[in-house]
């Protein structure tokens, strides 16, 4: 007989966006979003080069790494040779084209991503230390952007059971 | 794989409850698929749900930035006529099956 699986469902996640790649402000941008519409409290947390997704001149402008990224593929399949990576355009052109291939998903443009998790409850909040070191200033910063917190104020909203905190 | 009866008529549904031939659905079915979600049906609702079926219909992968961008309700709005769940209560009350979009 097969054993009962007793499962809790999740309340809480956090989110912490802490690089600024398409790929990586993305990747936390869909597990919140994929959490708001499950009902699940959602925090966003971005820091150091993740705090681009919430810099409202840089949030649209990420970029797809060219060199130094050895899973990158030509269309069709073949491996992607670093030095053309180099080539003046190279990383605009393959960024250009991630982006259009999400839009063709019906994926957003980060700042109306965030105006989606915003829309379905879920919170954004900036890194104290990032945004001191990096010498931002609020109005920078997307106007959903709810506070700048420490790390101390982070753990503090982690609290409760079925909470779960995930670094993308 | 399960049969349920709603509104007196007997429908297949899948194991989390999703109606497996849309064309069984009627509205009175779906206001009682609605109450077991413990929602109340409105003509907004019914407005999303009508367009969720529509875009089914056609093939469409669903998404629930497709139904801010159709006129009817905005994200928020959806958000408010289906709490905790815009695109999987809304598309299980609409009898079409559970959503495989990841937006």
């Amino acid at each position: 007989m097969a054993e009962e699986k007793k499962e809790t469902p999740l309340k809480k996640v956090l989110i912490i966006v802490a690089k600024g790649s398409i790929e990586d402000i993305y990747a936390g941008l869909v597990m919140a979003n994929g959490a708001v519409m499950e009902g699940i409290e959602t925090k966003l947390f971005f820091t150091f080069f993740g705090m681009d997704a919430i810099i409202k001149k840089r949030q649209n402008k990420a970029k797809t790494a060219t060199v130094g990224n050895p899973a990158m593929r030509m269309p069709g399949g073949l491996p992607f040779p670093t030095l053309l990576g180099t080539l003046p355009g190279v990383e605009a052109g393959v960024s250009a084209m991630m982006k259009s291939q999400m839009e063709a998903l019906d994926v957003p443009p980060v700042d109306e991503f965030i105006e989606m998790i915003v829309a379905g409850g879920g919170e954004l909040y900036a890194c104290k230390l990032a945004f001191d070191m990096f010498k931002l200033k609020r109005e920078q910063l997307d106007d959903n952007v709810i506070d700048v917190i420490t790390v101390g104020q982070l753990y503090e909203m982690a609290g409760g059971e079925n909470t779960q905190i995930i670094f993308t | 794989m399960a049969t349920k009866t709603y509104a007196g008529v007997n429908v297949d549904v899948t194991d989390d409850g999703y109606l497996t031939d849309p064309s069984q659905w009627n509205k009175d079915i779906a206001a009682e698929i609605a109450r077991e979600e413990g929602i109340e049906l409105t003509d907004k609702h019914f407005e999303v749900l009508t367009f969720l079926r529509a875009e089914n219909d056609k093939g469409t992968q669903l998404t629930i930035r497709m139904v801010g961008k159709s006129g009817i309700t905005d994200i928020k709005g959806l958000y408010q006529l289906f709490p905790a769940g815009p695109l999987k209560k809304s598309s299980r009350i609409a009898g079409i099956p559970k959503p495989t979009s990841c937006v």
